[in-house]
């Protein structure tokens, strides 16, 4: 076996760099529409809102049930054959479609239970004082709910960063796209996927930073 | 004016209040008091509407709501005529002591921002809390989180305020900070509706005491009548052995 070309290595780190920000652009915006929905989806399952809830439940046992990459193939493929309109539909779209969905059904689960976790003694409290429902959700229940979910919904955050990867499937140029681009020129198999493993692994560990002090800052209501 | 008609709440089959009538006027006192589980802490609850009645009807101010007929804006209306101070404080785990007593005041009267917070802060200086202005619950002594409840249910500008038990889930060295506090209320008329087992708090505070057993009112009167020369019998047994444990 030879040794590592490190120079080569070396001169591919801005190289892909120049796709990282596409892959965090898929993330962050499939992360916001995901809390979004998931957030609706919590919602509704909570206060059982009739029709809503039983939509919800199969929407995510679906996206719950079912690979993500079959999804994504499902979106990208699958719709446009259905519906002609939809051949508008590119790889970016569809990944941002699928990530949000996935996710989302995921997320509601979590969103769900730390809600369902906030003391009755909070929502009477909201009720007594004359709130709406949807006042005593945005302004008592959902802030102290997310403190509870945080943790878990950081870390669905830097799984659908990493599921970003599967956009190439999709012919989506981004971080593991243009790895394989790369690669392939290069038959430096090995040095190009462990340059872009480690890009992956530092953006993941400084989104753990920001988790920590988020959750100090979380806390601070309720350390004595 | 606050006046129930034949309120009941049923859990089930369990019948809980069985046909309340009462009338409280402008700045009265009322204590009640009665054995655990006959309804009192139920009856302050279906007032607020944390509890639905089954049945009967309900006066507050100039809002007269059927129980059975009552739609969402009249659950609204009534909650916003009556504020609540709870057994367990139940204070707003996110919020300061500060925005605690200003939520009402900007969320469910819309105030403008600095009037609400000035309202608030008038309201902390008055419970002597001024310097917790910032301080979340979490960080404040039992009593210090009641006195924050109270300023809570002041801010509303209720018809009524209804307290449940405010004092029994605190340490016995912070009762005195709360009951002196419920008794600066009382000497400014505030209308209150007290469940409590403080007897000398009633005997001292109360216009009028009310004594419920098995969800009705048995007996009621000024605090000299109902505690010196209670006429039922089951009055006397329940004072007889509340005030063995707890003298006025």
């Amino acid at each position: 076996m030879d040794v590592l070309n490190v120079e080569y290595m070396l001169g591919l780190v801005p190289v892909l760099l120049r796709y990282l920000p596409l892959t965090l652009q898929l993330a962050g915006i499939g992360m916001v529409l995901a809390l979004i929905l998931a957030c609706l989806f919590a919602v509704v399952r909570v206060l059982r809102i009739p029709v809503l809830n039983q939509l919800t439940i199969v929407f995510i046992s679906f996206f719950r049930g079912t690979p993500l990459l079959v999804q994504l193939f499902l979106f990208y493929y699958g719709l446009p054959q259905l519906v002609s309109a939809l051949t508008v539909i590119d790889g970016i779209t569809a990944t941002i479609m699928g990530l949000t969905m996935h996710f989302s059904a995921y997320m509601a689960e979590s969103i769900r239970a730390a809600i369902v976790g906030v003391d009755r003694s909070q929502t009477e409290a909201a009720l007594s004082i004359g709130m709406t429902n949807g006042q005593m959700m945005r302004r008592i229940v959902l802030p102290q709910a997310t403190r509870v979910a945080l943790p878990t919904l950081m870390n669905y955050f830097i799984d659908m960063i990493k599921a970003t990867s599967l956009a190439f499937t999709l012919g989506v140029t981004e971080l593991m796209g243009a790895t394989q681009k790369e690669a392939a020129g290069s038959f430096l198999y090995f040095e190009a996927f462990i340059v872009a493993a480690i890009i992956y692994w530092i953006v993941v560990e400084l989104l753990s930073k920001l988790q920590h002090y988020l959750e100090i800052r979380l806390n601070k209501a309720y350390s004595r | 004016m606050i006046k129930l008609e034949s309120l009941s709440k049923h859990f089930g089959k369990t019948v809980v209040l069985n046909g309340i009538d009462l009338t409280i006027e402008k700045g009265e006192i009322v204590v009640i008091i009665g054995p655990s589980g006959t309804g009192k802490s139920t009856l302050l609850r279906c007032i607020n509407f944390l509890e639905q009645p089954t049945a009967g009807t309900m006066t507050v101010g100039d809002l007269t709501v059927d129980v059975k007929k009552a739609s969402r804006a009249d659950i609204l209306s009534m909650r916003r005529r009556t504020a609540f101070v709870f057994q367990n404080y139940a204070l707003f785990a996110n919020k300061t002591a500060l925005q605690n007593i200003a939520e009402r005041l900007l969320v469910v009267d819309n105030w403008p921002k600095e009037k609400a917070y000035q309202r608030a802060r008038e309201i902390l200086d008055q419970i002597g809390l001024g310097e917790k202005a910032d301080a979340y619950p979490a960080s404040m002594s039992g009593g210090q989180q009641q006195r924050v409840g109270i300023g809570r249910a002041m801010a509303a500008g209720a018809e009524v305020i209804l307290f449940d038990e405010p004092t029994s889930s605190l340490d016995p060295e912070w009762v005195e900070e709360v009951l002196g506090l419920m008794k600066q209320l009382a000497s400014e008329r505030q209308t209150m509706m007290v469940v409590t087992h403080e007897m000398s708090f009633a005997r001292d505070v109360a216009d009028r005491v009310i004594f419920i057993d098995g969800g009705r009112i048995v007996e009621q009167g000024p605090p000299s009548e109902i505690f010196y020369n209670p006429q039922d019998p089951r009055t006397k047994d329940f004072l007889k052995k509340i005030l063995a444990t707890n003298p006025v």
